[in-house]
């Protein structure tokens, strides 16, 4: 699928990427991970034929640069910063379905899915909604165009536990879609990915596969108890779509598959206060997102 | 008009289905540049001068023409031309290098170019989109005046507003090329600002009033001192809006023999015409080489 060989990128006498080879083949979903500067961001806009440089990228056989709008209609890109549009939102999606020769109202279902609320947004300029807004519109765009490879630069930094779920889903029902996943934590992405890959100052430090959690719309019913109530936990646990009893002591809900790492992060937060945690049988997603 | 209404207009125009396919990023770029235009404050500011300029003149036009009544539109096109080749050019290239550069130390163009869509589509869309930007506002601000004079039973001057017209375009042109390719040259906004202060500063400077003057007194030989005057696009515009209200350019002195000599009156206009927008597609060709050559965001 993307074949990198011994590629370099210099920034005057600065050498991000270092004669840098890799294969990245259908079915694989790729964790790239790094330090700040390692290269993440630089490889992925070599892939994306954003950067000119020695060696030679090419996606499906095609040379990335030479092929750029070939090559980029089969790949769907989520920035790690989403660009300061002034934009109305409605423009933003002519403009990219328009490229991409597909409906709008493709990505305003996906829009909707990741609960977006559309009619509410999109008049709004792009540059003012709020940052996950912005990271499900920008998802919603790369995945209306079915694409055959997607790229995600740091994707569920601005998402919250619900978007990501659901994010989760929609990767999961297309099946070997071949997924690049850039993030500077290993964890929060880990449960999505059956390859990881690390970089430092532009060398492959670690390439090694990972056990693959499976099906990735799994969902994994949870019941936390706590010693007291506390409103910073029910704050947050409620970001995770979390109900209580009157008590505000028992806690239930279910938690993507993938995003169980993450979730321990979180709970590891509070492990003062949590009495027990259950984490029951796992589901199967519907696809409907609820 | 208001620029809101005008962002509605554009926002109704769909992308049109042609059967030439790469035409469709060409149209997409050229509409999503008219409508950030509308929307940004250059715009609005843009629109005000000229709008402001044209008002201004008018109001002086019927100080002046108390004692003769209204006299024409004429000499009041005439002004409004000789201010638009000051503030034109220096405008053009601000705004386009701002928000070009801008855009790509913002991260627009890291998503912007990660759509399926060329290169030469996304660069020559969005210089199309910047000329409609930039030249719609001073037309309408002259149609206006032209249109009001015509009202108030002035003699139309279809024949000036007509040259004058294609004259500003070439001119607006030729400035939006020496923008993008300041654009695909540098890096960064601050960067890009000053390299278009200093070449409109450079070709004011080669205005027949200051450096021509000098060069005339050191005794340099007239070939060289019309031969800059020839290729210095700014002065090329002045010298044919003068050529239409003077005819046998007076005003300009002894080189106007050199001038009428070689080139005729309609010669010396079309290369008025041909000039700045030939060198203008030749500094927006040579921006687009860089920008295609180079890392895009």
């Amino acid at each position: 699928m993307i074949t990198i060989d011994k590629v370099t990128k210099k920034f005057r006498k600065t050498t991000v990427l270092d004669s840098l080879s890799l294969e990245l083949g259908k079915g694989d979903r790729v964790a790239l991970i790094g330090s700040n500067g390692a290269g993440k961001t630089t490889l992925i806009r070599c892939i994306l034929g954003q950067y000119v440089h020695s060696g030679t990228v090419s996606v499906n056989g095609l040379q990335s640069r030479g092929n750029r709008e070939k090559i980029l209609g089969e790949i769907g890109f989520v920035p790690q910063i989403a660009p300061p549009l002034k934009m109305p939102v409605v423009e933003l999606l002519h403009f990219c379905a328009g490229t991409a020769r597909i409906d709008v109202d493709s990505i305003i279902d996906i829009c909707q899915r990741l609960e977006v609320e559309y009619d509410v947004l999109k008049k709004r300029p792009f540059s003012k909604l709020s940052g996950g807004q912005k990271q499900k519109i920008l998802i919603a765009i790369a995945m209306a165009r079915k694409p055959e490879l997607i790229i995600l630069d740091e994707p569920t930094a601005n998402l919250d536990p619900h978007a990501r779920q659901i994010l989760f889903e929609m990767l999961a029902e297309r099946g070997d879609l071949p997924v690049l996943i850039s993030s500077h934590r290993l964890e929060e992405v880990a449960g999505l990915v059956n390859r990881i890959i690390e970089l430092d100052r532009g060398r492959v430090v670690l390439d090694d596969a990972v056990e693959d959690g499976g099906d990735m719309s799994v969902r994994i019913d949870c019941r936390i108890t706590l010693a007291r109530t506390d409103d910073a936990f029910a704050n947050t646990i409620s970001g995770w779509k979390f109900s209580t009893d009157e008590n505000r002591t028992t806690w239930k809900g279910q938690v993507a598959g993938a995003d169980r790492l993450r979730f321990f992060g979180v709970l590891a937060r509070y492990s003062g206060l949590v009495d027990a945690l259950e984490m029951g049988s796992k589901q199967e997603n519907q696809g409907d997102g609820k | 008009m208001d620029t809101r209404i005008l962002t509605r207009m554009i926002m109704k125009m769909r992308p049109v289905k042609t059967k030439v396919e790469p035409m469709r990023g060409f149209w997409l770029a050229t509409r999503l540049d008219i409508s950030e235009s509308l929307r940004a404050r250059w715009f609005v500011l843009y629109s005000l001068v000229f709008g402001g300029i044209i008002v201004i003149l008018f109001m002086f036009g019927l100080t002046e023409s108390r004692v003769m009544g209204f006299t024409g539109l004429t000499r009041l096109l005439v002004t409004y031309i000789q201010i638009s080749m000051a503030v034109l050019p220096i405008f053009i290239l601000i705004t386009t290098v701002r928000s070009l550069a801008g855009d790509r130390e913002a991260g627009v163009y890291e998503y912007m170019l990660s759509q399926p869509i060329s290169l030469s589509a996304w660069y020559w869309g969005r210089f199309a989109g910047r000329l409609v930007a930039v030249f719609v506002p001073v037309f309408l601000a002259m149609a206006i005046a032209v249109f009001w004079g015509v009202i108030r039973g002035a003699e139309t001057p279809v024949y000036h507003f007509l040259w004058y017209s294609v004259l500003l375009l070439s001119l607006s042109f030729c400035f939006l090329g020496i923008g993008f390719l300041i654009s695909s040259l540098t890096r960064s906004s601050d960067v890009a600002q000053s390299a278009a202060f200093f070449v409109w500063l450079i070709l004011l400077l080669f205005l027949d009033l200051i450096l021509l003057g000098l060069i005339i007194r050191a005794q340099s030989p007239p070939g060289l001192v019309i031969s800059l005057a020839l290729a210095n696009p700014l002065q090329v515009f002045r010298t044919a809006t003068m050529m239409l209200f003077d005819p046998q350019l007076i005003m300009l002195g002894p080189s106007a023999w050199l001038i009428l000599d070689n080139f005729g009156h309609f010669g010396y206009l079309a290369w008025a015409l041909i000039y700045p927008f030939v060198l203008g597609l030749m500094f927006g060709g040579l921006g687009y080489l860089v920008f295609r050559r180079g890392d895009l965001p």
